[in-house]
């Protein structure tokens, strides 16, 4: 393959399109189509794993497990050299990460419940302890007769090159377990994740649920040490799940898009690493994961960004129309056929002119109004239009003088906010209301 | 009236030495014996004892920080209780759950969580379902009854984030109604929600007494204690009284629990002489 190339060859090397359709399609190699499977199966693992631990809020928690792994990898590799077992194999070291990462997540939960410090303290406190600690006893390693610590180093930044079949079954076995659990437990889960105490309540054991979810997270973890790196692993747990949130309010449905971005990342980094042999795979699979979180967030529809920019842009075009329709229905003197200058209107609102007319031209378009040199005049529909909009506010300013003790909450916004943002069955429950307490008074009188 | 009239229940609580208290009955849906519940060392509740009554609305009322949150909670077990022992119709909590219903606090949860309002509901109904099933079609209608019976049909597949505070609050009624329980906790139901959810929660209150449950609500207002409930504890870390509100929502027994904050007191005396004038006429 690309052993050939020497130090000095700094020069990326640009994959023709044959090779790239080959890799795509798991045909450049039995070593290339293993690893691709392995990632893809790897990032499934973790975007389903990782939907349960970002809404639990456990996500962090990843971290500090991988950084907590790297002692027990060293001390794995220790004990099997001193008994005389081959150190490096996956067999012996992945049970020491798992070990020593478990530890890792008791100490930040010992933390957190026997102290004031909050969980973030206590995982930034415990993740660099044990990777300090991970450091030092790898250099104890390599100064060992056995040592050799290149090998162990891989856990650190990851090579997923050199997965073997054998590491691409264990992903395979780790996506499964994965993907049955979350369909077993899907409901148990979700209850845990949203409302813990009510769970209790229920009778629900939450500590045995939080500990099956827990255990999923160790087993993504330490299954992905190897391929992507402690440093980076966390990353597969909570970005796909972040991304996924982004497109959905169902949380089947971000369970099941979260494994597919995270099989989708693993498939594209590797086959990109597999490409360009100088990229780190662990490396351009997060990458990935990354690019597509990014697109998640701007182009989502309704929780992304350009979404919520153009429902506020919208909203205060709203506001702005109103407040239109309000001062042409006063200015008018409340007269159907009233012509009103843009620049009174301006003047009325505090516009500038240029806003007014923008603002006016919208309203024309929408045939609420016609402009006419300068001046607007309501149509039948504008006039109708602002009669509603004058009602509402008032409709407004009687609760907030009448009921405002009943609901105290609710009085955090100016008048003026809230007629826009109650929706329109609040408002009928409160003519309703108000009409029957007008019914009352005048029975009473 | 003059303090020989009080019948016991209804006196200021003095609850005594141990030994001379009255043995709890096993008809109560709710017996508190003897609770004290501690955060980090300093002591919450303090030698709570209380039995609930049969098919009423029972308000806790209570300064901030009074221990009315807590009192619930260490029912329900969600936190420990430094000593003391909770019985419901006699026995422990982990033998009647199924008859017991929860409403906590609406700042609880996260709401933005990617669930439904019926998924919320139907999560009511998750004691009845075993390990590993499902949510079958039959709790799914339950889950929608429960919801039509705050008014919020129309709103089922809605995203929880995209209801109003007071809907969100209904959302968490109709889920305790799902648990078709026969004694309910409330731990503040009525704070900041609207009027239309003010008065769906006080409808299905009243709905459940009528159907011979038993409802122990965490209420702030003081001014509704006269209207929407039977009985009162009132609480500042130890109970101050507890019993009809119409006997123990005395002047003197709200200063006893708030401190004499004449505010608070004024407005409790209005609406008492408020509910005078209706039974009146």
């Amino acid at each position: 393959m690309h052993s050939a190339q020497s130090i000095t060859d700094v020069a990326l090397h640009w994959p023709t399109l044959d090779e790239l359709v080959r890799t795509l399609t798991l045909r450049a190699g039995y070593n290339a189509a293993v690893v691709v499977v392995g990632t893809t199966m790897l990032g499934l693992a973790a975007g389903v794993v990782g939907t349960f631990a970002l809404l639990r809020r456990r996500a962090l928690m990843g971290d500090a497990l991988a950084h907590a792994a790297l002692p027990g990898v060293a001390i794995a590799f220790l004990i099997a050299v001193t008994l005389g077992m081959a150190g490096k194999s996956l067999a012996v070291l992945l049970p020491g990460a798992a070990i020593t990462g478990v530890l890792g997540v008791l100490a930040v939960q010992f933390i957190v419940r026997n102290t004031r410090l909050t969980e973030d303290t206590a995982i930034g406190a415990v993740l660099s302890v044990f990777f300090g600690a991970g450091v030092v006893l790898l250099s104890v390693v390599q100064a060992s007769p056995a040592g050799d610590q290149a090998g162990l180093a891989t856990f650190i930044y990851g090579q997923t090159a050199a997965m073997t079949v054998a590491d691409a079954t264990l992903m395979g076995a780790v996506a499964l377990v994965a993907a049955l659990a979350a369909a077993l437990l899907f409901k148990e889960f979700a209850l845990v994740c949203f409302d813990d105490a009510f769970a209790r309540v229920q009778g629900r054991p939450v500590n045995v649920i939080d500990l099956l979810m827990m255990s999923l997270v160790v087993l993504v973890t330490v299954a992905g040490l190897h391929a992507v790196g402690l440093i980076l692993v966390v990353a597969l747990l909570i970005i796909p799940a972040a991304a996924a949130r982004f497109w959905t309010e169902s949380l089947w449905r971000m369970t099941v898009f979260a494994g597919a971005i995270g099989a989708a990342s693993g498939y594209l980094g590797s086959v990109t690493s597999a490409l360009m042999p100088r990229m780190p795979a662990g490396a351009v699979i997060v990458l990935a994961s990354g690019v597509i979180f990014i697109i998640s967030m701007f182009l989502a529809p309704s929780r992304g960004v350009l979404a919520s920019a153009a429902r506020s842009a919208r909203l205060r075009l709203k506001i702005a129309r109103d407040h239109m329709l309000l001062a042409a229905l006063r200015l008018g003197d409340d007269s159907h056929g009233a012509r009103v200058t843009i620049n009174d209107l301006a003047r009325a609102r505090g516009w500038r002119v240029n806003s007014a007319r923008a603002i006016a031209w919208t309203l024309a378009r929408t045939g609420h109004g016609e402009l006419h040199d300068g001046s607007l005049t309501l149509t039948a529909t504008g006039f109708d239009a602002a009669r509603r909009v004058a009602r509402t506010r008032a409709l407004w300013e009687e609760y907030l003088t009448r009921c405002a003790d009943v609901a105290p909450s609710h009085v955090d916004y100016s008048a003026d906010l809230i007629e826009h943002v109650l929706p329109p069955d609040l408002v009928r429950d409160l003519e309703a209301a108000l009409d029957s307490a007008h019914t009352a008074e005048e029975v009473a009188a | 009236m003059t303090p020989t009239t009080i019948p016991h229940h209804a006196r200021a609580h003095d609850p005594g030495p141990l030994s001379a208290r009255p043995e709890h009955s096993a008809e109560s849906p709710l017996s508190i014996h003897a609770l004290t519940v501690a955060y980090q060392r300093k002591p919450v509740v303090w030698d709570v004892d209380y039995d609930a009554p049969r098919n009423a609305l029972i308000a806790i009322v209570g300064p901030n920080g009074a221990g009315k949150s807590t009192v619930i909670k260490a029912c329900l077990g969600l936190v420990p209780a430094a000593t003391g022992r909770v019985e419901f119709w006699g026995s422990p909590y982990r033998k009647v759950r199924a008859r017991i219903g929860y409403v906590p606090q609406r700042e609880s949860v996260d709401w933005d969580f990617p669930v439904s309002a019926r998924d919320v509901v139907a999560m009511g109904r998750y004691g009845r379902i075993g390990w590993c099933r499902p949510v079958g079609a039959s709790h799914k209608r339950v889950a929608l009854e429960c919801l039509d019976r705050v008014g919020l049909a129309d709103y089922a597949n809605r995203q929880i984030s995209q209801l109003s505070g007071g809907q969100q609050q209904r959302v968490f009624l109709a889920r305790a109604l799902a648990q078709e329980a026969d004694l309910y906790f409330m731990d503040e139901p009525f704070a900041g929600v609207d009027a239309a959810t003010e008065r769906a929660i006080v409808d299905v209150l009243r709905e459940l007494r009528a159907a011979g449950r038993t409802v122990i609500v965490v209420h702030h207002d003081l001014q509704t204690v006269p209207e929407y409930f039977d009985h009162v504890l009132m609480l500042n870390m130890r109970v101050v009284a507890h019993g009809p509100v119409a006997e123990v929502f005395t002047r003197d027994n709200l200063v006893k629990t708030y401190g004499g904050r004449l505010t608070l007191l004024a407005e409790a005396a209005e609406a008492l002489a408020r509910a005078a004038d209706t039974s009146a006429t």
